[in-house]
Parts: C-alpha cells; sequence; structure tokens
C-alpha cells in the first residue's frame, strides 16, 4: 500500500525527520488557513500516487495568495497524467501546500529491504533529486547501501559513513543522525517496504529537511496495521481492481490487452501471461484466484473479467494444489448460468480432483473450449481473441 | 533418492485447520510419515487420524517428530517457525502466504544461530520427493514419478506445471522444492542448487525463477561451478514494472529485477534458458539427450 506525500510526511516528522513546514488542502475553502499559517513563496503539490508529478504540471512555486489559489483551483479535482500513470491519470483530490526552502544541496537517502540479506538497508547518493535507477545505472559507485543489523538498529559509525558519502559538512551530522534513527524507527514501528526521501534537502541556514518522500507498506501487515491501512485513497486505485479485492481476490492486475486470465498461483499467472504474448496476443490481465477455496469467489473473479469491455475471450488456467479444479469448473458453470461472461473461454484444468471438474463441465453442457496443455490453452485463447 | 525429505522423515503439522488436515491426509495416503499435529489447546485430541499435540516439543518427544510442515495463519508464522527452529526441529517447511516481511526478518535472525536448521518458504508449496513416496506440502501426487530430475522454483504451481512437463515425457524427479514467493525465505535458490549438486541421484536440475529481487542471478553464480546442467525459466517476461505481481517478491523494481536480465545472468552461467513456459519438459529431455543422459 503506497502512502501520499503529505501523510508519509506526517508519520516522518513524528518520528524526528524535520519537513518543510506545509498544510494540506482538500476543498479550495481550505485555502484561507495558509495565510497565517505560511510565507511565501510556497510550493503547491498534488497528492497523487504518482512520481515524476513536476514534469506532469502538478507542482509550482507561487508567490502570493492570488497565484496560490488559481494554481490550486487548475489542480483540485482534476486529473494529473504522469508517465508512470498511464492515459487515465489519477484523480487530484489534495494538495500539499509548503513553504519553499532555500536550497543549498540535495541528497538521497531510502530505507528498504535487501531480500537476499533479509535485513534493512540505508541507500544513499550524494546525487539527490535524481532517479535512483538512472543513477544506478549510469553511476553506480554514487550509491552506497549500508545494511542493518535488526537487533541493534543503525549504529552512529554508519551515519558517519553515509555522511562521508555524501559529502555532508560536520555540523550536519548531528541532524544525519536524528533523520537514519527516525527513518529506521518509522519504517519497523508501520511496516514499511519502502521508505525514499528524495530529495533530502541541506537548507543554506544549516537545516536538513526531507522535501519529498515516497512511503509503502508492506500489504501483509494489514492486520496489525489498522491505523496506517485506515489512511489508505483508494481514489488512487483502479476500480476493477478493488472490486476483485472486495471480493477476496488479492491479485488481480488491469493490462492493456484483450485476452481475460484466470488462474492460480502467481507465478502460474505470469507465465500464462508470458504464453498468451508468445503465442502473438496480449492479456487482458493478470489475476491469481489463490486457493479459491469456494465457487463464489471464481464466479466473482469471472464477473470481473466478463466486465471488462477490453477483454475479447478468456482463459482459465488452472494447476490444482491447493485450489480444487472441481470448484473452478462449478465457478465457471455459475458464472456462465448467470450470464456474467459471454466471451469465449478457454479452460485447462490439471492436478487436484481434475477428473471431476472436466465431469462438472462436461454435464453443464455449456460451451467452452477444452485445452490439453498450456501451449494449446494459450494458442487457442488468442485464436478465439482474434475472431 | 532425494534431497531434504525422504523416508526417515517424521512429519509433524503445526496448524491442523481444514488445509492442514486435508494436506495430512493426502500425504499419509501417498506413503509419508505424519506423525503429529500440533494446535495449542487442542493435545491428546485427535483429527483425521492423526494425534494432537499443545507443543513441538511434545510431538518431538512423544512422536520423534523430525520435520515441520506449517499451515498456521499468517500472523502466528513467525511464532510457530521459531517454536520449532528452538524446539530442534532440523526442517522446517513453511506453507502460510501472507507473513509480514518484518516477521520473517526476525526468523532469519533466529536462524543465524541455528546453522544446521532449513527452512523453506513461506508461501511455498513444500517439499516431494517421489522415489521415497515423501510429501511435506500441497502438490498434487499425481504428476509425479521417481526420477533423477531435481526442481526448484519460486512458484508454486509452477512446480506442478514442471513435474507434469516432465512426467508426460517420461522423465521423473528426484526432488522437487518450492523455495517461496516472497522477499525474505528461508532457502534460496542458490542453497536448494548446492544440495542437488551434491546428491548423487539427481542428473540434473529445472530452476524455475521469476521476476523481482537478484535471486537469481545469485543462484547463477554457482551454476558456473556446477557439474550437472540447469534448464531455467523465468516467469514475467512481459510483466509490467512496478507492479507486484502476486507474489510479493514478484515486482520489477530496478534493472535486476527483469527477466531479461536473469535469463542473461543464467545464460552466461552455462544454463539452459527456456523462453516458453510450455518448452520446460522438451527442454529437459533434449539436454539430457544431449549428454548421454537418456
Amino acid at each position: 500500500m503506497k502512502l501520499h506525500e503529505y501523510q508519509a510526511k506526517e508519520i516522518l516528522s513524528h518520528n524526528n525527520v524535520k519537513v518543510p513546514r506545509g498544510h494540506t488542502i482538500f476543498n479550495i475553502s481550505d485555502i484561507d488557513k495558509i495565510k497565517s499559517q505560511l510565507q511565501f513563496p510556497v510550493v503547491v503539490k498534488a497528492q497523487v500516487h504518482s512520481g515524476a508529478r513536476g514534469k506532469a504540471g502538478g507542482v509550482k512555486v507561487t508567490h502570493s495568495f492570488d497565484e496560490t489559489i488559481d494554481y490550486a483551483n487548475s489542480l483540485l479535482g482534476q486529473k494529473l497524467v504522469t508517465h508512470q500513470t498511464g492515459d487515465k491519470g489519477l484523480p487530484i483530490n489534495s494538495l500539499l501546500i509548503e513553504e519553499a526552502i532555500d536550497i543549498d544541496k540535495e541528497y538521497y537517502i531510502a530505507l528498504t529491504i535487501d531480500g537476499s540479506l533479509s535485513r534493512p538497508v540505508f541507500i544513499s547518493s550524494p546525487e539527490g533529486g535524481m532517479d535512483i535507477e538512472a543513477v544506478a545505472e549510469q553511476n553506480p559507485q554514487a550509491i552506497l547501501k549500508t545494511s542493518i543489523n535488526p537487533s541493534i538498529g543503525i549504529m552512529s559509525f554508519q551515519v558517519r559513513e553515509i555522511g562521508a558519502h555524501l559529502n555532508l559538512e560536520d555540523e550536519l551530522l548531528t541532524q544525519l543522525q536524528s533523520i537514519l534513527t527516525g527513518l529506521y524507527d518509522a519504517f519497523v514501528k508501520n511496516d514499511a517496504s519502502l521508505i525514499e526521501i528524495n530529495p533530502l534537502v541541506a537548507t543554506k541556514d544549516k537545516q536538513l529537511s526531507a522535501a519529498d518522500t515516497k512511503f509503502s507498506i508492506d500489504d501483509s501487515s494489514s492486520f496489525r496495521q489498522e491505523n496506517i491501512f485506515n489512511i489508505r485513497d483508494k481514489t488512487q486505485e483502479d476500480d476493477l481492481e478493488l472490486e476483485a479485492e472486495s471480493n477476496g481476490i488479492q491479485n488481480y492486475i488491469k493490462l492493456e490487452g484483450n485476452i481475460g486470465c484466470l488462474v492460480n498461483g502467481a507465478g502460474l499467472a505470469m507465465a500464462t501471461m508470458d504464453a498468451i504474448k508468445f503465442s502473438g496476443g496480449e492479456p487482458a490481465n493478470f489475476l491469481d484466484i489463490g486457493t479459491a477455496n469456494n465457487p463464489e469467489s471464481v464466479v466473482a473473479a469471472l464477473k470481473i473479467i466478463g466486465s471488462d469491455p477490453d477483454v475479447k475471450a478468456i482463459f482459465i488456467n488452472i494447476f490444482g494444489g491447493l485450489a480444487r479444479t472441481d470448484i473452478i469448473a462449478e465457478g465457471f458453470v455459475q458464472a456462465k448460468k448467470n450470464g456474467l461472461i459471454n466471451q469465449s473461454t478457454v479452460i485447462r484444468l490439471a492436478g487436484t480432483n481434475v477428473e471431476d471438474g472436466k465431469k462438472i463441465l462436461i454435464e453443464s453442457g455449456i460451451e467452452y473450449k477444452l485445452a490439453d496443455g498450456f501451449a494449446e490453452g494459450a494458442s487457442l485463447a488468442v485464436k478465439a481473441s482474434k475472431n | 533418492m532425494s534431497v531434504l525429505l525422504n523416508q526417515t522423515s517424521k512429519i509433524i503439522i503445526q496448524g491442523m485447520g481444514s488445509a492442514g488436515s486435508r494436506e495430512a491426509e493426502i500425504s499419509i495416503e501417498y506413503g509419508t510419515k505424519i506423525v503429529a499435529g500440533v494446535t495449542p489447546g487442542k493435545g491428546g485430541t485427535e483429527k483425521s487420524g492423526i494425534p494432537i499435540c499443545n507443543t513441538v516439543k511434545e510431538a518431538i518427544d512423544q512422536f520423534e517428530g523430525n520435520t515441520s510442515l506449517i499451515f498456521v495463519p499468517a500472523p502466528f508464522c513467525k511464532d510457530a517457525i521459531i517454536e520449532a527452529i528452538l524446539s530442534g526441529i532440523k526442517l522446517i517447511i513453511c506453507i502460510t502466504e501472507g507473513v509480514p516481511v518484518l516477521d520473517m526478518m526476525t526468523v532469519k535472525q533466529v536462524l543465524e544461530n541455528y546453522p544446521d536448521t532449513v527452512l523453506i518458504g513461506p508461501n511455498c508449496p513444500g517439499i516431494l520427493s517421489p522415489g521415497e513416496k515423501a510429501r511435506a506440502g500441497i502438490m498434487p501426487v499425481d504428476v509425479y514419478m521417481p526420477g533423477n530430475i531435481g526442481v526448484i522454483s519460486r512458484s508454486g504451481t509452477l512446480v506442478y506445471e514442471t513435474v507434469d512437463q516432465l512426467t508426460r515425457l517420461g522423465i521423473g524427479q528426484s526432488t522437487s522444492v518450492g523455495v517461496g514467493g516472497d522477499p525474505i525465505i528461508g532457502t534460496s535458490q542458490k542453497e536448494a542448487l548446492k544440495l542437488f549438486e551434491a546428491d548423487q541421484e539427481t542428473a540434473g536440475i529445472v530452476l524455475i525463477g521469476e521476476i523481482g529481487g537478484n535471486t537469481e542471478q545469485e543462484a547463477a553464480e554457482f551454476i558456473k561451478l556446477m557439474s550437472k546442467p540447469v534448464i531455467s525459466f523465468i516467469a514475467g517476461t512481459t510483466a509490467p514494472p512496478g507492479r507486484r505481481m502476486g507474489h510479493a517478491g514478484a515486482i520489477i523494481s530496478g534493472a535486476s529485477g527483469t527477466a531479461e536480465a536473469k535469463q542473461d545472468a543464467l545464460k552466461s552461467a552455462g544454463a539452459h534458458v527456456v523462453a516458453s513456459p510450455s518448452d520446460i519438459g522438451i527442454t529437459v529431455q533434449n539436454v539430457l539427450k544431449e549428454l548421454g543422459l537418456i
């Protein structure tokens, strides 16, 4: 789950990470408050779950109250299209308005989990404000990784190492210590998967300030991070994906193609997308039905796939382990009988209870194409999508 | 023969809910020794004909359990895995999906002090050795046949798919190990490769990877040193960057996470990289023929 910048900054400032003074507005009528609270110039920032907001016109420095209102009015309620959002863009329902800070230098700091080390790792670079992927590619020595032993947390010598890598002036080291410690605390307390401060700004009056930040939470932690999951902004997420989730299907992702996929297991679901592409088609979605221990979840999944206007054909590819093929077959029959899918459907069943599953399909009298294997299924589905 | 799991494995099941007991029944019917279940508060009862204990320690003391298979819900997995480690179990397999990453970080810290303990998973299908009739997991048994190919996979269903393709071509398996799809797992693909390289009965290995992380690149470093052929498929060639593809670990973030980067690393390490997921079995057959192994 992703947080908005203003939400992330609230958490960071509670953990002793200094952020620019700011105010978040949800309605234009809230904007009067900034008159008394902030000094101009200010930076107005559209709050959407995307990077590259500046290039897309979602961030601007304004010098007067009137200019701020005009710009805020032009953003609120609109959609911001960045190169990360796709053509539809994301709705701008809130704006973070911050006092502009006097930038001396910019740095990059992030904290994430290194799966190979099974430890949190700080990533730091003196090239702040840049896309870290681009830095990694063009100037890898600019990136320092510092892994943290979770039983002791971040040590002062590591802060000094990071400070030296950033070429930070000595007088800022105490502030860096408190920022890195605060970041680490915020990470662990909130089950974060990534906190990125980019840029971390050194101001001309010798303050370190988190000018922009990204914050993501481990989705598996929702059972113990109620407070965080309560501030999730679903307007930033895809409608079909949300509907899938409300029906207990965690893993549905809308894609660009026209072949709807219902698969069990994330790996097989990815491989099914690959096989469709190899056969000359394009998947309309990624869907991992998971264990599917009742036909209702299968019906719900097929309803979502069937209602997607892009879908021209459906490929159900099931290799039952914990998931039972008879339950999948039952769900398909119910979805078809209730008119939830009218696209031509290719079904491949293997694994647990496959004989029962095939029997249910045959006895239903419903029209579908049965594929023997994976490759055959993919190529039949691609053919059906082109009819 | 096999790696990790064999006829001497005496399995206890932590979490005898509906999934745990159903899979226990299938394993027993297959010929596997499931000696006890562990459900706190239910000690002294029986489920699916299996005696239930309150603790892992009891299951070891009373029923000589030496392997634990974990089905307990994700919020309780950290506790269950650490209970198994501290009770002295040497092989722990965690099937459960959705364990928080920070919990697994704690588990791995504990494991650092128990170098002889092997954890497989979480979020994995488990281990099956067909020649030993030993199944600790959730995979369908019908698709397996005894033989000399090892299968390693981050994805569960791709274990079944791979094993099925092999069996249909008459190529049997020594053991399949599903290492799990999460960012932090007990045993990496590289460590699993080491086990198969050392196993006398394994002639070749299929390694199924997927997008995200760089564990396939680490595995490739070991493949360079291996004597046995490795056939590899990477799922997610067509996945869009930045989206989590079901598995928490399967998200392309950074250049090393792409299928292409992994395929390149594996190829240059000498592995046979399969482009299409439906060609895994046939590629194994061709490689074995070329090497005169069949």
